[in-house]
């Protein structure tokens, strides 16, 4: 087998397989047939009118810098409505050394209750 | 019985300590109860190299009459307890700079003050 | 004998003893000037380096190195300490190598400003011996001693910025955490050598019988490595330390902190290898189940995190989750041939292949998160924006690094993710489910970066920021052409590198016949 089938094999996972040399080929081609496709798009827009102009449900346009959406404003909904396990989880995560030791006496203990007496 | 009274010594060194560093707040105490811990499992190292009525284990300085080597404890476990004293002074060391510093910034040692506000 | 053959024979010793001389000799050097200790230090690692590959190289090919410090005679006990190089042990010393070499390259112009720079070089130059010195001992209180010496070393690198309080405390933390871990691990090999008066890994392992002491050690040793290698819910230590140490010392962390997850394959595999299967309750389901938890409670913390170095340290907790799972579903099924074969094998060449790929991938978004810091003295999401306009191979960099860690294809990430996926289905499919959960929040973890971070308008207070020095884009840019290469060609790495770990783990029997040639178990 030559250098250029090794390197251009694919790769046997057990029960599929993987070649990223034709995925990457095939992705070149779907952004192919995508930009011939947009250039079907109408281009017949009038500029420097209400055309170009985003609208935001008729509430005015800020400025650019005020219209940056916060890194903790993403998810908004995905967060609030699981706010429940969040706040587990942030209660857990108290950020004292004794209770960080006080885990891995637990891990410890259940590992022990799991493998020592069964 | 006797012999297992260093067990129940390490054990109950290594709860103390445990003991320690989980409910005490002061900085300082949580690293006198890593110390504890440090030394119950230095006391079982050297525990289980004793051998009964034996000596300690130098060549040159043997009691006469003493039959080598079953006569004198495994030398061993004395090597590696040295060893982990030695780690252990370097840990403290850095332990207590640490702490020092910690002092400086946040004013107080106590253990929730300082990194009660994690997110 | 010519000076490869010498090389490779004395290979062990040197590969720990070129970095721990080099340590030493830095404050000596830095007397001269900055730039000539840059130079050293990066040379001794590039040195180093090349040792390493020249052994893996060797090692690969399917020769067990060892290499005896002390008596050469086996007669005599634990009169000796042992190295003993398999090809696990070869492929994590790769991974370290890589990592301290790109850390001190960007260490170059991103900590330039600091002052006590002599010291930092010394302390990541001891780091790296350690973490050497972890995955290339076959004794296990030389593994004990080697983990110290990386605690203590690195616990002094995450408070290098004393002049901050956060820094200091997450120090004090790691050291605590370091220590006890440390501890009950002296304390697990202090009850395997009173019952077998031996320290090597090797022959524990062949007279290890599974008694009440044993399963009390292996509890111990399991739940110790695994507070060192950020297993949920002993992870805490992590995101502290990783967040708050400088970028270059976290990549080096990284790799400290894979040389312990090391540590418990090493244990369940070699050493447990042969009784692992004695056990009522399966060690490998545990292990799983551990992995499984790491992942879930990791991507969740990493979505609701506000600082950018903080987010990055709780997909890193995740992604040591997915090398839990894949590793440890080989262990349910060890000493089965063919479950072994059609699920074990697949599932932890996943494992051991995302060793490295999460080691490149977090790598990578650490220093882009350095570098932001760097040009913006900002970690907050909240604070950052649209600053692709200007830094644009940092952004490159980053897209390159979320691609990956979030098992996109055509990226590295993506083919050891879906050995994992598709050997656990077979297994359980709640398993894979899970995975592929955990790995689609991780992408959308990473989108949120990207958006607040590189997207959005051009912030008035960002207008000066400018691209960050070469050293720094050199670091990054080593690390993501690795990440392309193994992402392009994975059926290469995976034959030539991953497959030999893989069996190293498995055919523990070789690991052992080594320095005991009775030994009669194994596949």
């Amino acid at each position: 087998m030559s250098m250029l089938e090794t390197l251009l094999g694919t790769f046997q996972t057990g029960s599929g397989f993987w070649n990223p040399i034709v995925w990457i080929i095939v992705a070149a081609l779907v952004f192919l047939i995508t930009y011939i496709l947009r250039g079907f798009g109408n281009k017949k827009y009038k500029k420097g009118t209400e055309q170009v102009k985003s609208f935001l449900s008729g509430n005015p346009e800020y400025e650019k810098e005020k219209m940056h959406v916060k890194g903790s404003n993403l998810f908004w909904g995905f967060t609030e409505s699981l706010k429940w396990i969040f706040d587990i989880l942030h209660k857990m995560h108290t950020g004292n050394i004794s209770d960080y030791v006080l885990w891995f006496v637990i891990v410890m203990a259940v590992l022990f209750l799991l493998v020592g007496l069964m | 019985m006797i012999f297992n009274i260093p067990f129940i010594a390490v054990t109950a060194l290594v709860l103390i300590g445990l003991y320690t560093v989980i409910f005490r707040r002061n900085l300082i105490k949580m690293v006198i109860g890593i110390t504890i811990i440090q030394s119950g499992v230095n006391l079982f190292l050297i525990t289980l190299g004793y051998r009964e009525n034996s000596v300690a284990p130098i060549f040159t300085s043997l009691p006469p009459g003493t039959i080598v080597p079953e006569g004198m404890s495994f030398p061993v476990p004395q090597a590696l307890t040295l060893t982990s004293i030695v780690i252990g002074v370097a840990v403290l060391a850095l332990m207590l700079s640490l702490i020092i510093h910690i002092y400086r910034h946040y004013g107080t040692l106590d253990s929730k003050e300082i990194g009660g506000n994690e997110e | 004998m010519n000076i490869i053959d010498f090389l490779l024979q004395h290979s062990p010793a040197l590969i720990v003893a070129i970095p721990l001389l080099g340590a030493f000799l830095t404050p000596l050097i830095s007397r001269i000037n900055n730039k000539a200790r840059n130079i050293f230090v990066i040379l001794i690692l590039g040195l180093t380096t090349s040792i390493v590959f020249l052994l893996a190289n060797d090692v690969f090919a399917g020769n067990i190195h060892t290499y005896v410090f002390g008596s050469q005679d086996l007669a005599l006990p634990i009169v000796r300490i042992l190295f003993e190089v398999d090809a696990m042990s070869a492929f994590m010393a790769i991974i370290g190598s890589i990592l301290a070499l790109v850390a001190v390259i960007y260490s170059w112009a991103f900590i330039k400003e600091n002052t006590g720079l002599d010291k930092f070089y010394t302390l990541i130059l001891l780091t790296t011996a350690g973490m050497f010195g972890m995955v290339l001992t076959g004794d296990m209180f030389n593994l004990f001693v080697f983990l110290e010496i990386t605690s203590i070393a690195s616990c002094a690198l995450i408070a290098f910025w004393t002049n901050k309080g956060k820094s200091v405390e997450a120090g004090f933390k790691y050291i605590v955490i370091s220590s006890i871990g440390a501890l009950f691990l002296l304390f697990a090999i202090a009850l395997l050598y009173g019952q077998y008066n031996a320290l090597n890994i090797a022959t524990l392992a062949n007279a290890i019988q599974f008694s009440f002491l044993d399963k009390i050690a292996l509890v111990l040793l399991i739940a110790a490595f695994a507070m060192k290698a950020g297993i949920v819910p002993m992870h805490m230590w992590l995101p502290d330390a990783y967040s708050k140490a400088p970028a270059s010392v976290t990549i080096v962390l990284v790799g400290a902190t894979q040389a312990s997850l090391y540590g418990v394959f090493r244990v369940c595999f070699t050493l447990y290898g042969n009784t692992i299967n004695l056990s009522p309750a399966s060690i490998g389901w545990i292990i799983v189940l551990l992995g499984l938890i790491t992942m879930l409670l990791g991507v969740a913390m990493a979505l609701i995190q506000s600082d950018f170095k903080r987010l990055i340290a709780f997909s890193a907790v995740a992604e040591i989750g997915f090398m839990f799972l894949g590793i440890g579903a080989g262990l349910t099924v060890l000493g089965n041939a063919e479950m072994m074969a059609a699920i074990g094998i697949p599932a932890m060449s996943g494992g051991v292949f995302h060793i490295m790929n999460d080691a490149l991938d977090i790598g990578l978004l650490f220093l882009v998160a350095g570098a932001i810091y760097y040009a913006t003295r900002e970690t907050s999401l909240d604070k950052l924006g649209g600053l692709a306009r200007n830094m644009k191979y940092t952004t490159v960099f980053f897209i390159i690094g979320l691609f990956a860690v979030s098992g996109i294809p055509p990226m590295n990430g993506f083919a050891s993710k879906l050995l994992i996926y598709e050997s656990t289905f077979q297994l359980n499919p709640i398993l894979s489910i899970v995975a592929i959960l955990s790995s689609i929040m991780l992408l959308a973890v990473f989108v949120k970066v990207f958006h607040s971070v590189f997207l959005g308008p051009s912030l008035p207070k960002f207008k000066e920021v400018k691209e960050v020095p070469k050293s720094m884009l050199i670091a990054m840019g080593i690390i993501a052409s690795i990440i392309i290469v193994f992402g392009l060609f994975p059926e290469l790495i995976i034959n030539n590198i991953v497959e030999p770990a893989v069996s190293a783990l498995v055919n523990y029997g070789d690991y052992i016949r080594e320095v005991i040639p009775t030994f009669t178990g194994g596949i």
